[in-house]
């Protein structure tokens, strides 16, 4: 399924295991970096190919079973490639409390796709987190980078057309 | 501390189990010292050959002192302490936990080949549990057929993680992990692959470990020689009985016979299960022999050659391009003959004898006792070393 | 006070929360506007002081030794500030949260009714700056321990001090050093837990992002009491500014010689390294933690063995709180009795709430042991947001509970909230009026745990789904009148039989929502009705003619077009198209539309 790359080449390509060599030569023989491999794995693919997977396992010296299990149980770790934007709503407590769900429902409104679903043009993916723990300016969302506090349904599509035309910027919030 | 004679002695300690003293060596587990005096503790996702894991939570005991309640299967028996085993807040306990494992699991028992030696079955008739109180969300996974051994259907698998341990710790080889976190969790190869397609050398210990019918042997499945066993093991299960037992209550003996694998020299102990004089499943026995419930791929599939339809009958002679049934006396003939002729005109050692791991030992013995005293060469070998 | 012979110090607020209300935008026109010398000020950014509901924050020192901070500032506001209050020396009142000369003024009894030992720099110091902690004494109580007493001595002041974990199980502190201690073997291991997966909590983001060497210093002198030269802060990926404070943090630490070999010259070595989380709640259970540090799923396993005994990788380990590490130099530095004199009998110093919800300030409160939930609630939180009823506050995160206005009085004390239902846990507070559903807010806790619950033990696996079924079914409307007792027996039985904390507590919502608020679970069930008129299955949304306006936005979001009306007059919601989302309610500009 070929996808136009959108990711403004942040991202390695995953046919090239450069990145795979520097990072088993990082960690070398080090015992228990089964984590950090896969952290710093996804942070240069932007996501946990299978392939790049089973090379990983075989420099690494591991079971792939066990590289699978572990990417499996986190929550950060994706093995389907993002959208240029990912977009976290927060769904922690205070942001619950606050109109979470609000929220999150304005932005599949706008969007049209499904929690964990990526726009057809490949620019947002949108994703439910857990606490980020800026409690205090309830409800809010990460759009890339940037943190959005103090949310409004009304203003949701404000700050998505931010994104949607160039590789967008942080700005001030009310 | 080691002894004169160079043997490590083992400090042995004291437990009390429901009222009963127990004595058993230093580093045992409660489940452990309660099994070596014959008190019963309910388990699910023990098995003795692999490390304990306390997850299903089913052995939990209590313990004078505890902060809470212990699981008898992982928690360290130590001196002095004082164990119950059955309390009436345990059996509440355990009688939910089955009836939440049974809220998530295909309950097909009349059409599972499992039945009447399965686990959460034996566990759900001695709680007298026989449909669950929790209604809600059950998996529906599609079964996995995909190679001609091991067939998986999650739909029964109680997340004991058997499978999974067994073949990491045991086997080395790690073809399954857990996939997924919580109620989505669930054991499986990575990227949902084929057997096949992962380094599973389908030795069926996963088989053989597997409490539920979640894993199972699939040349041992539904054909129709098997379902008189089925109907068996059904009725065992309906008059929660032993199949030991219940084959002494219809007068059946040598239903099942313990035998040693013929393919190598482990010596693992088999059960051979024999219907119409036929095999018609091998399973290992547990914790017995030099196998200790172990077997590889050849003892565990390796016996449907005893009644193949390929097995020759009869002697076949070549005659031009075709084999045609000959009589043993004319066999026999031809092959003394010929041999005798080789034998003189380039001598002994031009002949070798290949025999196989599927023949007895008795068999075996006297191939290469014909090849060294008949023949009078040395050049005799068998398929094991293969 | 003010610096290199300037007349003022403006200190920004640059902390997560900071940050997310604009402070980057702030502290770029501070910059800007300072570098042509013009103003007679240093500036300098810290961590978070806490004032999280009026971010960005600046205060501002004179050289007497005065302070005026500042809330709520934009980039716009940047010139008039430095031009009146620097050039001038004019205190903008409007946009004062504290000034010392009145110190209960404005916003300012937030912080004068807490007592700061955790939070004592955070918001005062540059989290970036070693030099900064090392002026007002930082790594002194250290030094003095290192060279000048023994690994029990240490253990003997931490005991005496009274305090108690920090990260929820509330274990004295001292003892549990002690076992590590005496586990045989070289190989010891400490392990701080910033793993901070409470939704609503957010102290120990605060810690390390404001004054990440109160926690390094903590941790070296645990790692000399107990005897472990190698420590680990597992801290989750969710925190980026943590993490990069830390490893500044770390890094200076190394240049000074104070981790590393031969420590202020003794022959002790300590090293800390950070490992990143990768987003599991499960993981700050101390053996999942353990677990995912080892590689492996962050699966539990079952307690005994202990990790004081045997923990990571098989070796003895000690595994404490942020906020625990960070009392710890206050305490060497001012003694146990100082430590033991703040609080009550059983629950010894401070604790850092997080407070959040519908409280009007919401922040970090620190406050002593033995307060009143009232007070933390109305004296330090100023009570309740837009002038609604106070309902329940809840606890302790998804292992608490939520406790009704009757037990407002209750103190902050570790045995006095568990007797009522809830427990202390990490520290959020969230305060909930009248227009939360508890039911709501318990099927809510449920699916965190849920969503969180590792799958290994069938209780808590299976078990708190089935409980989360039932709510979540009582919240559409279809509850049954067994539901309440089977809630009660499943909990029971999920509490005793969990392998870990999680399961272990998950049902305590559930429990404590049951025991005071039970009139809104048969509400739910018999009179179909939601008591606060939250749960979209059970209300029903009309629009008050008198003060439509008739703007027509809520038409516009309908997704049933339920809602008529002519422009600008009184709008109409047909209440059997209507399918209760609330999103006519989101957008309504005059708070015209009602939910009951």
């Amino acid at each position: 399924m070929a996808k136009e790359c959108t990711c403004n080449n942040r991202f390695a390509d995953v046919s090239d295991l450069g990145p795979v060599d520097e990072i088993v030569e990082k960690y070398g023989q080090e015992k228990g970096a089964l984590i950090p491999l896969l952290q710093e794995t996804q942070d240069a693919y932007g996501y946990l190919d299978e392939d790049v997977m089973r090379e990983l396992a075989k420099r690494a010296g591991y079971q792939l079973s066990q590289l699978y299990g572990v990417a499996t149980f986190f929550s950060q770790f994706r093995l389907k490639p993002i959208g240029e934007y990912l977009i976290r709503v927060c769904h922690g407590t205070a942001c619950h409390v606050a109109g979470a769900t609000q929220i999150s429902d304005e932005v599949i409104n706008q969007l049209g796709i499904k929690e964990g679903e990526t726009t057809p043009d490949n620019r947002f993916t949108l994703e439910s987190v857990m606490c980020l723990g800026a409690c205090a300016l309830a409800p809010i969302m990460v759009v890339g980078d940037d943190t959005h506090g103090k949310l409004k349904p009304t203003g949701i599509k404000k700050i998505l057309k931010k994104y949607a035309g160039d590789s967008g910027s942080q700005e001030e919030e009310e | 501390m080691t002894l004169s004679d160079g043997r490590l002695e083992v400090e042995e300690i004291k437990v009390e189990i429901d009222g009963t003293e127990c004595t058993g060596p230093k580093g045992s587990t409660i489940l452990d010292m309660a099994k070596a005096a014959d008190i019963y503790i309910p388990t699910l996702c023990y098995d003795p050959r692999m490390q304990p894991y306390g997850a299903c939570r089913l052995c939990l005991v209590e313990v004078e002192g505890a902060r809470g309640l212990l699981p008898a299967c992982y928690a360290e028996a130590t001196d002095g302490m004082v164990v119950k085993t059955t309390t009436e807040e345990l059996e509440r306990i355990r009688k939910t936990l089955v009836e939440l494992l049974l809220s998530d699991h295909e309950m097909e028992c009349q059409g599972c080949t499992k039945s009447g030696r399965c686990e959460l079955q034996e566990l759900a008739n001695r709680y007298g549990i026989t449909e669950s109180p929790f209604v809600g969300e059950k998996h529906e996974y599609v079964e996995h057929v995909e190679n001609p051994f091991v067939m998986r259907d999650y739909n029964k698998c109680i997340m004991c993680g058997r499978c999974i341990r067994i073949c990491r710790e045991v086997q080395g080889v790690g073809v399954y992990d857990f996939v997924n976190r919580g109620f989505k969790a669930i054991p499986g190869t990575p990227f949902d692959k084929d057997m096949q397609e992962t380094p599973c050398e389908f030795c069926g210990q996963c088989i053989s470990t597997c409490p539920t019918g979640a894993i199972k042997a699939r040349p041992y499945e539904g054909t129709g020689r098997i379902a008189a066993r089925d109907m068996l093991r059904n009725a065992c299960a309906y008059f929660k009985m032993s199949e030991e037992d219940m084959m002494e209550a219809l007068g059946l003996d040598n239903w099942v016979t313990r035998t040693t694998c013929a393919y190598c020299g482990c010596g693992c102990q088999l059960d051979l299960h024999v219907i119409d004089n036929k095999v018609a499943e091998v399973t290992s026995p547990k914790m017995v022999g030099s196998g200790q419930g172990n077997l590889c791929v050849k003892g565990r599939f390796g016996y449907d050659f005893i009644a193949s339809d390929e097995r020759l009958t009869k002697p076949l002679i070549r005659k031009g391009k075709k084999f045609v049934e000959a009589e043993w006396d004319d066999a026999l003939d031809l092959i003394a003959k010929k041999l005798g002729a080789i034998k003189k005109k380039e001598g002994a050692d031009a002949i070798g004898v290949l025999s196989s791991a599927r023949a007895t030992n008795e068999d075996n013995y006297l191939v290469q006792k014909f090849t060294r005293a008949v023949i009078g060469t040395n050049n005799v070998d068998h398929c094991a070393r293969l | 006070m003010a610096e290199n012979g300037h007349k003022y110090k403006l200190v920004l607020g640059y902390g997560t929360c900071g940050i997310a209300a604009g402070a980057t935008a702030v502290k770029d026109a501070l910059e800007d506007a300072v570098k042509g010398g013009d103003y007679d000020v240093d500036l300098d950014f810290a961590g978070c002081m806490g004032y999280c509901f009026k971010e960005p924050v600046i205060e501002i020192f004179d050289s007497a030794g005065g302070s005026v901070i500042y809330g709520d500032m934009t980039a716009k506001k940047v010139p008039q500030l430095l031009d009146e209050h620097v050039a001038k020396g004019q205190v903008i009142e409007d946009w004062v949260i504290k000034d010392s000369d009145d110190p209960t003024a404005h916003e300012g009894d937030f912080l004068e009714n807490q007592h700061r030992v955790v939070l004592r720099n955070c918001g005062k110091i540059n989290p970036e700056s070693i030099d900064e902690y090392i002026e007002i004494g930082g790594y002194e109580a250290a030094r003095r321990a290192l060279t000048g007493m023994t690994p029990e001595e240490v253990i003997d002041e931490v005991s005496a001090s009274g305090i108690r974990g920090r990260g929820g199980a509330g274990f004295p502190t001292g003892t549990k050093w002690g076992f590590a201690r005496k586990s045989p073997g070289e190989d010891k291991y400490l392990i701080c837990n910033a793993d901070e997966g409470d939704p609503g909590a957010f102290m120990d983001r605060s810690v390390l992002e404001g004054d990440p060497h109160s926690v390094l210093e903590g941790m070296i002198l645990a790692g000399f009491a107990i005897g472990a030269r190698q420590a680990y802060i597992y801290c989750r990926a969710e925190y980026p500014l943590a993490l990069s404070r830390l490893d500044i943090a770390i890094r200076e630490c190394h240049e000074k010689g104070y981790l590393g070999k031969n420590i202020f010259g003794t022959d002790w070595e300590f090293d800390v390294r950070v490992k990143k989380g990768a987003g599991a709640f499960v993981c700050g259970e101390e053996t999942a933690m353990m677990a995912s540090m080892e590689g492996k799923r962050g699966m539990p396993r079952p307690r005994p063995p202990f990790p004081a005994n045997s923990g990571l990788w098989g070796k003895p380990t000690n595994i404490n709180n942020v906020e625990t590490f960070a009392a710890i130099p206050w305490i060497i530095n001012n003694g146990s009795a100082a430590y033991s004199a703040i609080g009550t009998e059983k629950s010894k110093g401070t604790k850092v709430f997080c407070l959040a919800g519908k409280v009007r300030r919401t922040g970090l409160a620190e406050v002593p042991m033995g307060y009143t939930l009232k007070q933390v609630i109305f004296d330090v939180g100023g009570g309740i947001a837009g002038g609604r009823e106070f309902k329940a506050v809840q606890m302790g995160g998804p292992s608490g509970g939520c406790l009704p206005e009757s037990k407002l009085d209750t103190q902050v004390d570790y045995d006095q909230i568990t007797a009522a239902g809830a427990i202390i846990g990490s520290g959020g507070m969230i305060v909930a009026d009248n227009r939360t559903c508890m039911v709501d807010l318990a099927r809510y806790f449920l699916s965190f745990t849920q969503d969180e619950s590792c799958g290994k033990c069938t209780p808590c696996r299976i078990g708190t789904k089935r409980m989360l079924e039932i709510l979540e079914r009582i919240c559409a409307g279809e509850g049954k009148p067994e539901d309440i007792d089977m809630l009660q027996t499943l909990a029971s039985d999920i509490m005793a039989s969990s392998l870990c904390a999680l399961g272990g507590t998950a049902p305590n919502p559930v429990l404590t929502t049951l025991r005071y608020f039970k009139n809104e679970y048969e509400d739910h069930i018999f009179n179909h009705k939601c008591t606060a008129g939250s749960c979209p299955a059970l209300i029903t949304l009309s629009i008050d003619a008198e003060t439509c306006t008739g703007c027509g936005a809520c038409v516009k979001v309908c997704p049933t077009e339920a809602i008529t009306g002519e422009k600008k007059q009184p709008h109409v919601i047909d209440a059997e198209a209507c399918i209760r989302c609330k999103m006519c309610l989101s957008r309504c500009p005059s708070e015209s539309i009602v939910a009951e």
